[in-house]
């Protein structure tokens, strides 16, 4: 093949393994506990307590296995998780 | 894909508000009343947007220049967000808008992403079998009509302002508004007549 480096798990443009995997069109809402983790991300945006970048290298930094497995939201909860215990807003045995 | 969050996610989640709370970070007020305001950013604002664009070739000009002034103008708020950037679609060109890496899509005019533009699938295909990807919404260009697809990013967010369809000339802004949904401003798909209309 190439000697380019293996993209990281959220480069998935153009990725081979989907292809010809038809897109399941779910066109529902997010649920009751998406929109609640979406509406805390942006309160958290909003006072300065962390960026989208920030989200993004969460997000990002979730290992393969479970980056596949979580849904959407669960990633993002994961990351804001990490978020504010790095940042020593909440302690870890309170979100452990 | 879109199955339900785990049981221990939604406690992981509970946990964590109750900590942010605990510290008068956040309220269950704040929570409510931002996720009503989210809740209210409805592509019917992109639709309208796209139809004055068909209707008023000074506005067309203006969106196309600066798409977050012009949302603006629609009464939206785009304080802190990224550039909103407008495709526009000519006879022989189609656009189609993915997030490769994630799921960044202008939310203030379009509202949540759906689950698919978010999918694993989507996000990996739009950019290498896109004719494919179309054909799936009965999407079918013609053969000499490129297709440019474009990855939103975090830092600018992007939709698509397809061709006025022939056959509504007179057309009010309201009527022409009706034809543009979601999918179509994603690139998914054409703006379509309704049976009746597309008969006379």
């Amino acid at each position: 093949m190439s000697d380019a480096p293996t993209p990281a798990i959220h480069d998935l443009g153009g990725a081979s393994r989907y292809r010809c995997t038809p897109v399941e069109r779910d066109e529902a809402p997010p649920d009751a506990f998406g929109k609640r983790v979406d509406a805390l991300r942006q309160i958290l945006a909003q006072k300065g307590m962390m960026t989208v970048d920030e989200l993004r290298r969460g997000i990002e930094s979730i290992p393969e296995a479970d980056y596949f497995t979580m849904t959407y939201y669960e990633r993002w909860l994961t990351s804001i998780t990490t978020l504010m215990v790095e940042k020593g807003v909440v302690r870890p045995e309170e979100v452990r | 894909m879109s199955a339900p969050a785990r049981p221990e996610s939604i406690a992981l989640l509970e946990r964590l508000v109750a900590a942010l709370q605990a510290r008068g970070l956040v309220s269950e007020e704040e929570i409510a009343q931002r996720q009503a305001s989210t809740d209210r950013a409805s592509p019917e604002i992109g639709a309208r947007m796209v139809a004055r664009a068909w209707a008023d070739p000074e506005w067309r000009r203006f969106m196309v220049a600066n798409g977050a002034a012009a949302a603006e103008q629609m009464g939206v708020s785009m304080a802190g967000a990224p550039p909103l950037g407008i495709l526009e679609d000519t006879p022989h060109l189609h656009h189609l808008v993915v997030c490769t890496l994630c799921s960044c899509y202008p939310r203030a005019v379009l509202g949540y992403p759906p689950h698919w533009y978010k999918s694993f699938e989507y996000r990996a295909r739009a950019v290498r079998e896109p004719r494919a990807v179309l054909a799936e919404w009965g999407t079918v260009l013609p053969a000499g009509m490129q297709v440019r697809v474009v990855d939103s990013t975090a830092d600018y967010r992007w939709m698509v302002l397809p061709l006025r369809p022939a056959g509504t000339e007179g057309w009010s802004e309201e009527q022409l508004a009706a034809l543009v949904t979601r999918d179509v401003m994603v690139g998914v798909a054409l703006p379509r007549l309704p049976v009746a209309a597309a008969a006379e």
